[in-house]
């Protein structure tokens, strides 16, 4: 019985400790140290209106921009408050025609050969703000033809804008996608 | 593996295997109460605190009293997270307006949290305060991880200690791994995790504009919040156009560190660990990874210190590493092939359904086997849609146990009661008599090694069995067929098993669900508990035996491989059955 006293102490203490005063500190330390990153990475255009989150995607669907990753987010693709994944199982029927309704999206977009599976599968948390270069290239004739731009300069934009791994070896090469296409926006207005 | 994927994992091996001894060898010296750097600035608090609550730290108790002591505070602990939960409304820093939990949903939560499961029927980003995230579950967090570690702790005090019934103080070990463990690493990995983009802020969710605004079809509602039919009985939409969206914040980075490195795995977003916003760039993952296993894999280090042979500690962590390194190599592999089923459609590649693009193959593979092997449950991936095979691996990883490196804590004393039970099998083999770490195995230690063993798969396959013949149960599965009951194996194998990981497509916020579940994660965490502290007051009151000729040498690799092959046995006898209807059925149909 003599433990009840500690118990019920223990908990207030600990709820201050761990609860209060060391996410307080995080939070100080972080706000002085990475200011930018601890608020959500926003971008902001040249008047300083915020146009996105550079870890968020977007959802694009137009031919004149380069599209982002199938999303499962509830309502609507890319919404922030729904993140979250298909959860669907590899041999579900649906899944497999909704599959195959985006692999004629593409198709008709003028996309020829094998399709990369990252353009045609929904990420885990429905906001991936990645592609693959690759994929980013395989989408260079349909971008090119509806900006009236040559395939070369956006090739050069890709490259440019392919994110390397860190430390040369960690993840795989990305392209952020919002940012990528905000850049062409200010190529092509 | 292309070479930068081997180059990773190989890098990650190096790093996680460089601390171990460092990490293991301050934990002996935090647990032994000896002097370490963060003393000159802990010991007064530590002091303070002790007498503030009203402890005597030198009062040692004995296992009844460190079990009641144990039981009391996680009461209270669920007592209090449960009162924040169903009066979130009530409370400050809430700037969302959120409402309160149902009461079944708050009773699953906070069970889940203090199990240190971290099973959620809810989204973060929707449901959860920030005084929730933070007084709630970021306390939850921590104090489960250091519950865990003094179990443990005090198992390995019965192991050295002779004939005395005192297993030290419950109060002291929670606080000191808390205070000299916990925080400090959590407080430098928020950090570096914060400088890679993951948010730490009180702000109101931000709107901002879509570049390309979008629209989708929302079904109309009536008043009651039931879709509107026309009269064919096809539900009417209304276009809705979205020319902004609303992005959540909070202080996500403080709880991601100690989620992490608590095991506990509850994420701050729906997401977990796939959000950008949780888990941002290819260093955060590593980190991320790296904070999972480091405190399960130091332990063994710790315990081996502890027993006076670092031997027993290596040999119990080259089991965990090589299960863990198989595993990695299958999830891996499987995946990478991809899926025959859309190569028939024409695309080419792995399967990337549920995985995020920043990550490689093998930095996914990593997560999700450091996540199921330890009972953490955060997830880089949705498990629901990996291949079959693939999902099977980190099902397969949650059946064994929750060893393979295991919980803080509790993957270390579960691995040490199959460890009793191989010395036991072992020597009625070979007619010796069967000791271990110098203290002989007799009924009781027997008895306490299989309470500790069984009763999570008892509840799996039992609870599994009920769900498949309750209609609203079936009714929650996402995907039919053979995979929908993987899904619900999955649910009960996690929540038992104190992982909290799920195949997320299951609709698990349903009475069955949230009080079912409750029910088997408290079984999964309050049993073996009670009975390894049985075990080591049991113990810690034996004579020391040196060893003979007659003692089988337990820090051998003969020992290692023995430990396996048991682990392994009771593995697959226990679940064989249903994993064969679930995974390998579903995995048959899509080679086809």
């Amino acid at each position: 019985m003599k433990d009840i006293k500690p118990a019920f102490l223990m908990l207030l203490a600990f709820t201050l400790i761990c609860g209060g005063i060391y996410p307080a500190i995080v939070t100080g330390i972080a706000q002085a140290l990475f200011p930018k990153q601890a608020a959500g990475s926003f971008i902001t255009d040249k008047n300083g209106r915020v146009v996105g989150s550079s870890l968020i995607g977007q959802p694009f669907s137009d031919r004149t921009y380069f599209w982002p990753r199938p999303s499962a987010t509830s309502d609507f693709n890319y919404n922030p408050m729904g993140s979250g994944g298909s959860n669907s199982g590899q041999t579900n029927p649906d899944y497999l025609n909704r599959v195959a309704d985006r692999v004629i999206v593409l198709r008709q977009a003028g996309m020829t050969g094998s399709l990369p599976s990252e353009l045609v599968q929904a990420s885990a948390s429905g906001l991936d703000p990645h592609i693959t270069p690759g994929a980013a290239m395989a989408q260079i004739p349909r971008v090119a033809k509806a900006r009236g731009l040559s395939e070369k300069v956006l090739a050069a934009l890709v490259s440019a804008n392919t994110l390397d791994r860190p430390f040369g070896i960690m993840g795989q090469p990305c392209v952020n996608v919002l940012e990528l296409n905000l850049k062409l926006d200010r190529l092509t207005p | 593996m292309n070479p930068y994927e081997w180059a990773e994992t190989i890098f990650f091996f190096m790093v996680l295997l460089a601390l171990i001894r460092p990490l293991g060898a301050y934990m002996a010296r935090v647990y032994q109460g000896e002097r370490t750097v963060l003393s000159p600035i802990l010991v007064p608090f530590e002091k303070f605190l002790y007498r503030i609550c009203g402890i005597d730290g030198n009062d040692e108790m004995n296992w009844k009293r460190y079990a009641w002591a144990m039981i009391l505070f996680n009461l209270m602990l669920f007592l209090a997270l449960f009162a924040i939960l169903m009066s979130q409304h009530l409370l400050p820093l809430n700037p969302q307006r959120l409402p309160a939990f149902s009461w079944p949903l708050a009773l699953n939560t906070a069970i889940s949290f203090v199990t240190n499961t971290n099973w959620q029927a809810y989204s973060g980003e929707t449901a959860v305060s920030y005084f929730t995230q933070m007084a709630g579950l970021t306390v939850h967090n921590f104090v489960s991880a250091s519950t865990g570690m003094a179990i443990v702790i005090a198992l390995i005090r019965g192991f050295t200690r002779r004939k005395t019934s005192m297993l030290g103080n419950f109060w002291v070990d929670v606080t000191r791994g808390t205070l000299y463990i916990l925080l400090p690493i959590s407080l430098v990995a928020a950090l570096v995790l914060v400088s890679q983009g993951v948010i730490q802020n009180f702000g109101p969710y931000r709107t901002v504009p879509l570049v390309q605004s979008t629209s989708y079809d929302k079904p109309r509602l009536d008043g009651k919040g039931n879709p509107v039919k026309d009269a064919k009985g096809n539900p009417i939409t209304d276009n809705v156009k979205v020319k902004e969206v609303t992005i959540p914040m909070g202080p996500a980075a403080s709880q991601e560190a100690i989620k992490e490195l608590g095991t506990n795995g509850g994420g701050f977003f729906n997401a977990n660990s796939a959000h950008p916003y949780e888990n941002p760039t290819p260093v955060s993952h590593f980190l991320e990874v790296l904070l999972i296993l480091l405190i399960p894999g130091s332990l063994t280090y710790t315990f081996g210190i502890m027993v006076g042979n670092t031997r027993q500690g290596w040999a119990l962590l080259s089991v965990m590493l090589l299960v863990l390194i198989v595993s990695f190599g299958i999830l891996q592999s499987v995946e990478t092939s991809g899926n025959p089923m859309l190569a028939k459609l024409g695309v080419a590649g792995s399967n990337l359904e549920g995985k995020e693009t920043r990550f490689s193959m093998a930095g996914t593979s990593l997560f999700e086997v450091a996540t199921t092997g330890t009972s953490c449950g955060a997830v880089a991936a949705m498990h629901d849609s990996l291949t079959p095979l693939g999902g099977m691996i980190p099902l397969s990883l949650i059946l064994l146990g929750e060893i393979i490196f295991g919980g803080v804590g509790s993957g270390l004393y579960t691995m040490l009661a199959f460890a009793v039970v191989a010395v036991f099998v072992a020597g009625l083999m070979i007619g010796r008599t069967p000791e271990y770490l110098g203290k002989k195995i007799e009924v009781l230690e027997m008895w306490m090694s299989i309470l500790t063993i069984l009763p999570a798969g008892i509840v799996v396959l039992v609870l599994s069995g009920i769900a498949m013949v309750t209609p609203s149960a079936v009714a929650s599965m996402a995907n039919p067929g053979a995979h929908g009951l993987s899904e619900i194996v999955y649910a009960f194998a996690s929540m038992a098993n104190n992982n909290g990981s799920a195949f997320a497509g299951l609709n698990a916020n349903i009475n069955f669900y949230n009080i079912l579940g409750s029910i088997s994660m408290a079984i999964g965490r309050y049993v073996p508990a009670v009975a390894i502290l049985a075990m080591a007051g049991s113990l810690a009151g034996k004579k020391y035996v040196p060893p003979s000729l007659g003692t089988l040498p337990t820090d051998r690799a003969p020992f290692a491989i023995w430990l396996m092959l048991v682990i392994l046995i009771v593995g697959a006898l226990t679940f064989f059955p249903a994993l064969s209807l679930g995974p390998i059925v579903e995995q048959l149909m899509m080679a086809r």
